[in-house]
């Protein structure tokens, strides 16, 4: 067995583990707390309240009351909402003899608040569970002869011993409120026929289960014939985007560091320039400058290296794709020459010193001392560069937009990158779950490729070591 | 001797050159911008480089002429939209790192990779439920909402600065908690003052995101052109289905007027930046 499945099996033995520790610990409060704490898991606050912890008894229980409140008014139907998601159809009505329009159920909307109630109802089971263990706490100082303590206490711990619950607070709502749920939301989508044809608010859409992920393996749909198209392109224009830019910004790096060339400071402030214009503007600029009539075009017929203006991005498809590969060079190696730049002026000089004695060229020191080096530690650097370039949206929609349009006439170009057609589907025509579908898949190569060599780079496993 | 120093001149002439070709090469298409905002004779695209007469028409026009286009409200509000979230980012962002960084807690590994595995969805996936939401809550359409939708995403991206953080040694912790320091004082008091290079950093990255993005802002805003970013707003400018060609110089006197404020910055804190993101690349 080597060491990989090992740690993988640890993995799950450590997760069986927490998971009986829990239970364990969920049923030793109710059945080692005192008769105020196996009260508490019904009334919450009560084990607080009975010990003198009044503000925090009651604050737990205007919690279970607001939340009980809540679902007996909205919840019960929110949750409800969600399995049917809707069941009234926008239709006419005869009423005292005159047609009147009645409004249907918005599927999107029932989806939606039946998602943000599942999620309100795991926020008050860790809250029920937050406030059973207070309550034990407090049986357990009472045991030990200590007085429980007292609501200044906690918020005095807020700030010390448990400042780092006070410091993540906003953070993890922020990302729970604007990543997770929409991610969790447009999960959902995938598994639903909301597309173009049942717009939100006119007609329903429904539960299809995995319909839409068969589509891909089936080759039916617009999924089914481009996604394995547009994910070959991805990854081909991720490998190059990612280890081109890094070898020439390297060269790059190499020729501005050079022994006795000066004006460092200028050659460089050139690239950051670049890096510090709005992508927006210079991408947009580019492809202004490579339209059929800008300034390239003349530029190329003028000097004879062209006979015809050449289509840049709405032509054969091989064009338009060495053209973003290009263009994406003037974006990348600038980064890759600033982080090298860095790492080279690290390489010890006895290095050098030696291969010099031993009568290395430059040829064999680059790639005998050099490359090395800086591969060893800039490899997560470059898993986290393909891992963006498999999601570069701004570089690709801003220069080519996709184009040009494939043969098959599907809403995918030839130059669209996942994440570009996702776009299109979703935000310009409304194919609400075929996006879903893609972005799951897309969210699934990125996972797969980044787990596997992720984990294994000597920065995250040892990240203690430096401290 | 004397041949391996004119072979050095010699080499070094080669590098001189090709540097100086990349540079050239790398500084057309800004200048192309900068050269066709004071373009006078013509508003299109034009397949000549050097404009052929020069004028400051289109930057009087841009600021003063709001009868189509509101650019100095689009600037007004990126610029609000711009400090705001950079307030609220910086500090979201550092509190997330140092914790993660500095504090041994249960939840620790588990929260680190649900950032990991929550970064890995494509973020245009869930765009469009933010615009639901936010809707849900009557917030589109508004820069309030800008706001919460730029800030809310630094836990994620902590990562840089945790490298920082993880470069100060943890014996100043220790120490400071055996003097009897409470969690918030080391932080606020020992850990933040050392911490100027990642503050800048992030910051800097933070209050030029709403510059430079236009694909979230223009879902949420839509079609209200008073709220629009000048990203959005430049965009739609040129690239509209129905846009006007003739507006081009216009829109490249727009990505000056952006680009400078930017640029500025970047060059004035060039270090923190270099700094920062070589640090992140280095660490991961």
């Amino acid at each position: 067995m080597n060491a990989q499945a090992i740690g993988k099996k640890n993995a799950f033995v450590r997760g069986g583990r927490r998971v009986r520790d829990t239970a364990k610990s969920v049923c030793g409060r109710f059945t080692h707390g005192s008769v105020y704490t196996k009260i508490a898991h019904f009334i919450m606050g009560f084990g607080n309240l009975a010990r003198g912890q009044i503000v925090k008894g009651l604050l737990f229980l205007a919690a279970q009351a607001l939340f009980t409140v809540f679902m007996i008014l909205r919840g019960g139907r929110a949750v409800a909402g969600f399995f049917t998601l809707g069941t009234r159809v926008a239709h006419v009505e005869i009423i005292d003899g005159f047609p009147v329009n009645v409004a249907g159920d918005n599927s999107m909307l029932f989806l939606l608040y039946g998602v943000l109630t599942f999620a309100l109802i795991a926020g008050f089971i860790a809250l029920w569970s937050v406030s059973v263990a207070s309550s034990y706490r407090a049986d357990c100082m009472v045991h030990a002869g200590k007085k429980p303590s007292r609501f200044s206490d906690d918020v005095r711990a807020l700030l010390d011993e448990k400042f780092h619950v006070t410091m993540l607070t906003p953070a993890v709502l922020g990302v729970l409120v604007f990543t997770a749920l929409p991610i969790v939301y447009m999960v959902c989508i995938a598994f639903t026929d909301f597309d173009s044809a049942h717009p939100a608010g006119v007609t329903l859409f429904d539960w299809i289960g995995f319909a839409g992920f068969k589509d891909v393996f089936t080759g039916v749909g617009e999924v089914g014939r481009m996604f394995f198209p547009v994910l070959l392109w991805t990854l081909v224009w991720a490998f190059f985007a990612t280890f081109l830019n890094y070898f020439a910004g390297i060269i790059v790096a190499l020729l501005i560091n050079k022994k006795g060339i000066r004006f460092k400071w200028l050659f460089r402030t050139v690239f950051v320039l670049t890096i510090a214009v709005p992508q927006f503007v210079s991408l947009l600029t580019m492809r202004a400058m490579l339209s059929y009539s800008g300034p390239v075009n003349n530029f190329l017929l003028r000097t004879g290296l062209a006979q015809l203006p050449v289509h840049f991005f709405d032509g054969k498809a091989w064009v338009a794709r060495v053209a973003v590969i290009a263009v994406n060079l003037w974006v990348g190696i600038p980064y890759t020459m600033l982080i090298t730049s860095g790492i080279l002026l690290n390489i010890p000089a006895e290095l050098y010193e030696a291969a010099r004695m031993d009568g290395a060229g430059v040829m064999k020191t680059f790639f005998k001392i050099t490359m090395p080096y800086i591969l060893f530690v800039t490899s997560p650097y470059l898993i986290t560069q393909f891992i963006g370039n498999i999601n570069n949206f701004n570089v690709i929609y801003l220069l080519s937009g996709g184009m040009p349009n494939t043969p098959k006439g599907t809403v995918a170009g030839e130059t669209d990158l996942l994440v570009t057609w996702l776009f299109k589907l979703t935000i310009e025509n409304s194919d609400f779950n075929k996006g879903a579908v893609v972005g799951i898949l897309t969210f699934i190569v990125c996972a797969v490729l980044s787990l596997v060599t992720y984990r294994n780079t000597a920065s995250y496993k040892k990240e203690d070591t430096f401290q | 001797m004397k041949s391996m120093k004119r072979a050095r001149i010699a080499s070094n002439a080669v590098v001189y050159i090709v540097l100086s070709v990349l540079a050239i090469v790398w500084l057309i298409p800004i200048l192309w911008v900068v050269l066709s905002s004071f373009r006078t004779e013509s508003g299109i695209i034009t397949p000549y480089f050097f404009p052929k007469s020069y004028g400051f028409i289109n930057y009087v026009k841009l600021w003063t002429d709001t009868s189509v286009y509101l650019f100095p409200r689009w600037f007004l509000n990126t610029f609000i939209v711009a400090v705001f979230s950079c307030v609220l980012t910086t500090l979201l962002t550092l509190a997330t790192a140092y914790v993660i960084s500095k504090i041994r807690f249960g939840a620790r590994k588990g929260l680190m990779n649900a950032a990991l595995v929550l970064g890995m969805f494509p973020g245009f996936m869930s765009m469009i439920a933010i615009y639901y939401i936010l809707r849900a809550v009557d917030l589109t359409q508004s820069l309030v909402a800008l706001v919460f939708v730029y800030s809310a995403g630094a836990g994620l991206n902590f990562y840089i600065a945790k490298g920082f953080f993880d470069t100060i040694p943890n014996q100043l912790n220790e120490a400071a908690k055996i003097d009897g320091a409470m969690g918030s004082q080391i932080f606020f008091r020992i850990i933040l003052p050392l911490s100027k290079p990642i503050i800048v950093y992030t910051a800097l990255m933070a209050f030029t995101a709403p510059w430079m993005d236009f694909i979230l802002a223009r879902v949420i805003m839509g079609d209200a052109s008073d709220k629009f970013t000048v990203a959005v707003g430049l965009y739609n400018m040129m690239f509209r289905k129905d846009a006007d060609p003739s507006v081009f110089t216009l829109f490249a006197t727009g990505c000056v007027c952006v680009s400078l404020p930017i640029v500025a910055l970047f060059l004035w804190l060039q270090r923190y930046y270099v700094e920062g993101i070589t640090g992140g690349a280095v660490k991961g």
